[in-house]
């Protein structure tokens, strides 16, 4: 099995990259850990003309704190990101969530920036993305541009990179201090393709939740919001029965499909549950 | 540059290399094909079961997902380069004496993966080892005897090197 026959480029630089994307457009492909693209080549679903390799290219692999954010070059490793000091102090979630992406072999190859640009349903990076409103930063031959994380990501395998950008740069909002953050998921068998997943953001005033963000994947083509859980926590102490509301309105709220993997009821549940389990774990360790 | 043969250098365990490969060739063909190293083995081609596992520079990756172009000046190391002059490595004794494998395809996949493991972490416990190979499918031996397979072996490279 191997992919039909395309153009290869290897280039040094972003301006090669960009340019290169200009010229081919829609009909090239960028490939960085190459761990979701290569598969759908192989299994010729897709049909690039050319493809534009980012693994020699400068100037993309890097983790750096810059003020209230995270920026990580597309090309850094899951694996390398996961293990990051940077990323654990200031971004414990986006490291938790980089620890479920697959197994060893997958996670040393596959970079940050490819899964978000990838945008899988069942990836867990988007769901983070989404849960902090990550900015991504595309690059094209105009320049760059940001995108707020409720803006990028449109749908299955789709985001709103244009033809002739690539995604350069992922920017996480630093987590604060004392802030509690969880990322849970179900998956088939441990480090296989995820089910549902649920990111759980959340900062408190003595006990009493002042920010919380909640995102769950695998209820719909993209990863989603949970605003009404999150209306109703705001504000409020995380009581037992408060915790017990929520969890149930989580559930109502979002409105997942069914496949080989699940039906639609069990991930309802399974939302529930995680975010209960989230919020028990908030309230016994940060809450205090 | 393009859709030609181009002529890459790499090194395969330990040996420098030079050979033309098509862009659109996967290392996992290249090896076989090209170079005649048919020990790794080609499962599912889509990344799914582990079985094609090489160490780029030192890291398992799935052949079938990389393509030889990209290996320029890497160092690859496959199952052909554990053993040294017809004898086993301790890691391959082990499989033998723990009857880690029965069909066997799936073991090149899974020694490169236990021997990325041991290499970065020489005393793991079970879950580490269980964890290093989860991305590895075997259909015949239910995993038991590989994890006690790659236990034994780190207990008995410690003890070889007198710790």
């Amino acid at each position: 099995m191997r992919p039909p026959i395309f153009s290869y480029f290897a280039p040094n630089a972003v301006s090669d990259v960009v340019r290169l994307l200009a010229e081919y457009g829609a009909d090239a492909r960028v490939l960085a850990g190459g761990q979701s693209l290569v598969p759908i080549m192989n299994l010729r679903i897709i049909r690039p003309a050319a493809l534009i390799d980012l693994n020699r290219c400068a100037g993309l692999t890097y983790i750096e704190k810059r003020g209230d954010y995270i920026a990580i070059g597309a090309m850094t490793r899951q694996l390398d990101a996961s293990r990051s000091a940077v990323t654990n102090e200031y971004c414990p979630i986006v490291a938790q969530a980089l620890e479920k992406t697959g197994p060893f072999a997958v996670r040393s190859r596959a970079t940050v920036g490819g899964t978000i640009a990838h945008a899988d349903r069942v990836a867990e990076l988007p769901a983070v993305a989404v849960a902090l409103n990550a900015v991504m930063v595309v690059e094209g031959i105009q320049g760059s541009r940001e995108i707020p994380a409720c803006d990028f990501f449109l749908g299955d395998l789709t985001t709103s990179i244009a033809p002739g950008e690539f995604l350069r740069e992922v920017r996480f909002p630093v987590c604060e201090p004392g802030s509690f953050s969880k990322f849970s998921e179900v998956s088939v068998r441990q480090e296989g393709v995820a089910v549902v997943g649920l990111a759980v953001y959340l900062e408190n005033e003595d006990g009493v939740v002042t920010k919380i963000a909640i995102s769950a994947m695998g209820v719909g083509s993209t990863p989603v919001r949970l605003h009404n859980a999150e209306a109703s926590l705001q504000g409020n102490y995380l009581s037992p029965s408060t915790i017990e509301a929520v969890a149930n309105l989580a559930s109502a709220e979002v409105n997942p499909m069914a496949d080989p993997y699940a039906s639609a009821a069990y991930r309802k549940y399974v939302v529930a549950s995680m975010l209960r389990t989230s919020l028990q774990e908030a309230a016994k360790g940060e809450l205090k | 540059m393009s859709s030609s043969s181009t002529l890459i250098k790499f090194f395969v365990n330990s040996i420098e290399m030079a050979a033309e490969a098509e862009p659109r060739e996967l290392l996992v063909d290249f090896l076989r094909h090209r170079l005649g190293l048919t020990g790794t083995h080609v499962g599912c081609a889509h990344g799914a079961c582990g079985a094609c596992t090489v160490l780029i520079d030192g890291r398992p990756t799935r052949s079938c997902l990389t393509f030889a172009i990209q290996a320029e000046g890497c160092e690859i190391q496959t199952v052909e380069g554990l053993g040294c002059g017809g004898e086993l490595s301790p890691l391959q004794e082990e499989f033998r004496n723990h009857h880690a494998l029965q069909c066997g395809f799936c073991t090149p996949g899974m020694l490169m993966s236990a021997c990325a493991l041991l290499n970065e972490n020489p005393d793991p416990s079970e879950d580490d080892i269980r964890h290093a190979l989860a991305g590895n499918l075997c259909r015949c031996t239910g995993y038991t005897n590989i994890v006690r397979a790659v236990a034994e072996t780190a207990r008995r490279l410690k003890s070889e090197r007198g710790e």
